[in-house]
């Protein structure tokens, strides 16, 4: 459990990493929290010969809000989303999906922007940027800055869109307004394990009809799943417990999960019906 | 003193971060050792080349079979029976490999980051084989007869062996006879024949330091110095000093701190081989720290059993006549140093604290293409008790008998103790040596509130709950002999050194001892000095293991102190003109009983003691006293657990929401660290009944090598464990009527949270296997038929 050879970078700007990533990007990896790349290279499964750690590149962390919108940079850890204390669905969904994230260690260090980065189809990250149809801002040496949404981000197991030139430095989420219900509920073995199925949910119900329905899994695909089954049985109806149940319904016969030694599809589905509908009575304030 | 919470004497060191592990040991010059291992679980070896490894600057050099091929295989510390000789394991793979993990070729190199990439350029091909995986299916050839010849290494021809290893039978009574006539007894209608099945997954300990061991020659000493044993130091130093060709009273052996042991830390491994030898032949130090993903795969696996019982029981009170069993233990690939201890005592310990009239137990141990297995906390106990236990539940609902009330019916009733079973428990007779297995269920019962809690859970389950209660009842065994000595010495300063042959795994060794000498003494056990685990400084010493220390170091401590009482008195008295018999102990000093200003201090005493006063005084030179403890016998503690569990309808998921253990362990000699041994056990004994399971894909893969699949409970996972210490049945066995602590939190949990699920779910014989999955509930849920 030792790496293989690396240089290791510490640039002290953003452009002064960018010029490093582009000397060259096929081998090199950007090091933030390191919860999921320093592992990986310790175990042999990545062997990046370049490491360049933007530990110390400024401008990288915080939240911020500008109109509807919520900045979140990259290198924010778990921590300080979790202690967030924007009012509101989406600080509470915030505040309520880091605590699903790892363990106090794990969350001190790990990254936001790092957990999205690297695609895991059971991080809490990427199913809340899927679930709310995220803009990720990325920035390259040569291109300069573009915004990739949620939808072209994720692209299969730990795979994005983003060039291996690219850093992600921001990423950034809609502020839900007050008739939104958001809610997260997880299964995993054990606490702070990555759930073997995750549901989140964003519900924006006013007058009691749900006027859009926001649904995306983790565990039962490659990368997050957003429920369209789900969403249209939702969208449009009056709320009732028993719609959500049969919103449940149609995404557990919508997914294809996969099965291994932690479950197998049938299961998953099983926690899909049981885990969809508690994410939205969590929002709701039960459980 | 004896029976006090004293503090242990270990934790300033470790709390300050002081302490030594084998990791710790930095010796100038040291070459890291790292083994390459093989990547699949059955195969001809093609190549092994390892000249890629060698060009790498500071790889110094590389094995393979052929480089070590003089060495013979790994061989028994315990349960040595004859035919598992041609089973044992070559230190590297020899023309095979079979299990992924196994040790194919070694890399030295200056430092671990080096020898790590070294390993990865050795060139390793090789033939795949089918994988054999299945324990309880017919046997396999499994090795030629060239190998079967050269692992038994006694120039004799050996033919090609299956894949059972051995099978063989332990019993008493006459079960032949009491099956012929129940055909006869079952259509009379007064008994009826039970039979039950139960599975253990194959899982084992994981201490939180791996293994690891740092081996130097010195040359102006001519030492072989190996520091990072655990367990068994004084057994390694032999078969080390085989090994490398050298003279026992060359090679040192000595315990650093340990990071846990539970059974497969400290045992003769490979590495340990590897290690010792390239010390010899490279003559520079080696270093090898095993790392999490090798201690997964390359160290002993555990339990993997499968249980076929056939019982023949009295309808009316669930009187057990008699019980037929059979069990598959999955082996793995090799028989390593435990031999066949593991089944040995799953079959002995079998009836448990029943009487039983007629019983056999017929072992077969089975080579698989997996990491080979071994003891782990409470082995042949935890998979036994809950085979047992599990039938008698199922005897009890069958025949709508109390549970509570079968098991006393076939307790092994208190006047008849010292109860003998005619049968052979590691390689001693089992006499149950004390015991009031019914007074312990009372007091339980009582204190926890057993018709309460059973109140409770009906109201629940009123309320449409799945929560259930169950318990499960065992007999552990400890203090296993044949003998353990000790040496309480004190200075001129008055402080006081016991040197013995024990080893600490962790467990609190130090401080028991310490207790013991300072009660004979009546002095504060803090200062004093504990010497162990070093075979350079004590002669004899059997080891950390089979829950055996308390037993037998503390008797052999307790021998000494008594010794040395003795000597200081007649010191004393010799001083003070007076007889024997008029002078006492009085905390730390001995004084004459008519005139207690006459007192001599332990450390004045040990300077009348020096050698030419000594001889005045026609005493051996010195203020100590050796004091040896010898058995036949094992004690046999005795103890249940009880579990509170409720299950989520939708997840499957289960809670365990108490857990009760009552243990008897005749003397508690520090009722803390008695409750830490149970309570950690308990955590052990929850991963092994709902967590942790080595899974294999078909081609012999395995599917659980790093702690994200392979679960073990942490902190959040753990009930409190509530717990009822008890000390009704002294051992008469030994001096302090201790017996031991080690194993008994573990042995009852999967046989008291499986009774527990059966009793939530209202399904009776639901579980039949651990670990009880969420998979496996959220099905037995949709079987649920009450509301």
């Amino acid at each position: 459990m030792k790496p293989s050879p690396f240089e290791y970078h510490r640039p002290e700007s953003l452009e002064e990493a960018l010029g490093m990533l582009a000397r060259d990007p096929d081998e090199s990896k950007v090091l933030a929290g390191g919860q999921s790349l320093v592992p990986m290279m310790n175990f042999r499964l990545a062997s990046p010969t370049r490491l360049i750690d933007i530990n110390r590149v400024p401008d990288l962390e915080g939240m911020s809000v500008s109109g509807d919108r919520l900045r979140v940079a990259a290198r924010t850890r778990h921590i300080d989303v979790q202690r967030n204390e924007l009012p509101g669905p989406l600080g509470e969904l915030l505040r309520e999906a880091a605590g699903h994230v790892g363990h106090l260690p794990i969350r001190t260090r790990g990254t936001f922007g790092g957990s999205i980065a690297h695609c895991d189809a059971a991080s809490e990250w990427c199913q809340v940027a899927a679930l709310l149809d995220a803009e990720m801002t990325v920035v390259s040496a040569s291109r300069g800055e573009r915004t990739i949404q949620a939808a072209d981000f994720f692209q299969s197991i730990f795979t994005t869109s983003l060039e291996l030139d690219e850093i992600l430095v921001a990423v950034t989420l809609p502020v839900l307004g007050e008739t939104w219900v958001t809610g997260i509920a997880e299964f995993a073995r054990r606490a702070g394990d990555f759930g073997i199925v995750t549901a989140t949910t964003a519900l924006n119900i006013v007058e009691g009809v749900v006027a859009e329905a926001r649904i995306s899994l983790g565990g039962v695909h490659e990368i997050p799943f957003r429920s369209e089954a789900a969403e249209t049985v939702l969208a449009g109806q009056a709320f009732t417990p028993e719609l959500v149940v049969a919103a449940a319904e149609a995404a557990a016969d919508e997914v294809d999960p996969p099965s291994d030694v932690h479950g197998d599809a049938d299961y998953r589905r099983d926690l899909v019906r049981a885990l969809l509908p508690r994410a939205v009575r969590s929002g709701m304030g039960a459980t | 003193m004896i029976g006090d919470r004293a503090r242990r004497i270990e934790d300033p060191v470790l709390l300050r971060g002081a302490g030594r592990f084998a990791a710790d040991t930095v010796r100038s010059g040291e070459l890291h050792m790292r083994v390459v291992r093989s990547p699949v679980a059955h195969g001809r070896i093609v190549k092994v080349d390892v000249s890629q490894a060698l060009l790498l600057d500071g790889v110094v050099t590389a094995w393979t079979f052929d480089d070590i091929a003089e060495l013979p295989a790994i061989g028994f510390r315990l349960t040595p029976r004859p035919e598992l000789i041609p089973y044992r394991q070559p230190v590297l793979a020899r023309r095979e490999v079979r299990y992924v993990g196994e040790p194919v070729a070694v890399v030295f190199a200056t430092s671990a980051y080096l020898a790590e990439d070294g390993a990865e350029l050795v060139d390793v091909e090789i033939e795949p084989g089918q994988a054999h995986l299945q324990a309880d299916t017919e046997p396999i050839p499994w090795i030629d007869a060239e190998q079967a010849t050269w692992a038994s290494n006694t120039g004799d021809q050996v033919a090609a062996q299956d894949s059972e290893a051995t099978t063989f039978v332990e019993e008493y009574g006459d079960i032949d006879a009491a099956f012929a006539k129940a055909d006869r007894l079952v259509k009379k209608g007064t008994h009826r024949v039970f039979t039950t099945e139960a599975r253990i997954g194959r899982h084992t300990a994981v201490p939180m330091e791996c293994r690891g061991l740092v081996a130097s020659y010195d040359e102006s000493d001519q030492l072989l110095v190996v520091d990072g044993a655990a367990k068994v130091p004084f057994w390694n130093r032999e078969a080390i000093a085989a090994m490398v060709g050298l003279p026992p009273h060359r090679v040192v052996v000595r315990e650093t701190h340990v990071g846990g042991g539970f059974g497969p830390r400290g045992e003769l491994y490979p590495e340990d081989v590897l290690v010792t030898v390239a010390a010899m032949r490279l003559r520079r130090p080696i270093k090898w720290i095993e790392d999490r993903q090798e201690h997964l795969v390359a160290t002993n696996h555990s339990r993997g059993q499968h249980h076929r019982i056939q019982a023949l029981v009295r309808v009316e009170d669930g009187f057990i006549e008699a019980m037929d069993a059979e069990f598959f233990l999955d082996q793995g690939a090799y028989v390593r140093t435990h031999g066949a201890t593991v089944a040995s005592l799953t079959a002995s310990m079998l009836p448990g604290p029943y009487v039983i009239p007629h019983f056999r137990a017929r072992a077969r141990v089975r080579l698989t293409h997996k990491t080979p297995a071994g003891t782990y906390r409470s082995p042949g106990r935890y998979e036994g008790t809950f085979a047992r236990e599990r039938l008698v539940d199922t005897i009890a609902r069958e025949l709508g008998l109390d549970p509570a009330t079968v098991r006393r019916t076939n307790f092994i009733p208190a006047d008849k103790m010292p109860f003998e079973r005619p049968i052979q428990a590691m390689g001693t007779h089992l006499v149950h040596d004390s015991g009031d297995y019914a007074l312990l269920l009372d007091k339980v019962s009582e204190r926890f509130d057993f018709p309460g809690i059973r109140a409770e859970v009906e109201g629940r389950r009123a309320q449409g709950e799945l929560v259930g209660f169950g318990f499960g009842y065992f007999v552990e065994k400890s203090g296993i002999g044949p003998f353990e000595g000790a040496r309480v010495a004190v200075d001129g300063a008055g402080q006081v050194t016991i040197s013995c042959g024990a080893s600490s795994v962790g467990q609190g060794v130090d401080t028991v001892l310490a207790q013991v000498v300072a009660d004979g003494l009546q002095i504060s056990h803090e200062p004093i000095r504990v010497v162990r685990g070093r075979t350079d400084l004590f002669e004899y010493g059997r080891g950390a293991f089979a829950t055996r220390l308390a037993v037998m170091a503390g008797s052999a401590a307790a021998i000494a102190t008594e010794a040395l009482a003795e000597k200081a008195r007649r010191v004393a008295a010799h001083e003070f003109k007076v007889s024997f018999e008029e002078v006492e102990l009085v905390e730390g000093g001995v004084e004459v009983r008519e005139n207690r200003a006459q007192r001599l201090t332990l450390g004045e005493i040990a300077q009348l003691l020096e050698p030419m006063n000594a001889a005045a005084m026609k005493e051996e030179p010195g203020f100590s006293a050796d004091g040896w403890f010898r058995t036949d016998h094992m004690t046999y503690p005795y103890g249940l657990h009880a579990a509170v569990v409720s299950i989520d309808r939708e997840t499957g998921h289960l809670a365990i929401e108490r857990f009760i253990v009552g243990y008897d362990v005749g003397r508690a000699l520090n009722p803390t660290l008695v409750e830490g041994q149970i309570t950690g056990g308990v955590a052990q004994g929850i991963g092994g009944a709902v967590y942790e399971e080595f899974l294999y894909s078909e081609d012999g893969t395995p599917l659980c090598t790093t702690f994200m699949d392979y679960l073990i409970p942490t902190v959040r996972e753990m009930p409190d464990v509530e717990i009822l210490l008890t000390e009704d049945a002294p051992s008469p066995l030994n001096p302090l009527g201790v017996k031991g602590a080690g194993e008994g939190g573990t042995t009852a949990v999967a046989a008291a949270i499986g009774s527990a699920v059966d009793d939530a779910l209202r399904i009776p014989g639901a579980i039949t296997s651990v670990p009880i999955r969420p998979l496996l509930l959220r099905r037995l849920v949709d079987q649920v038929s009450i509301p």
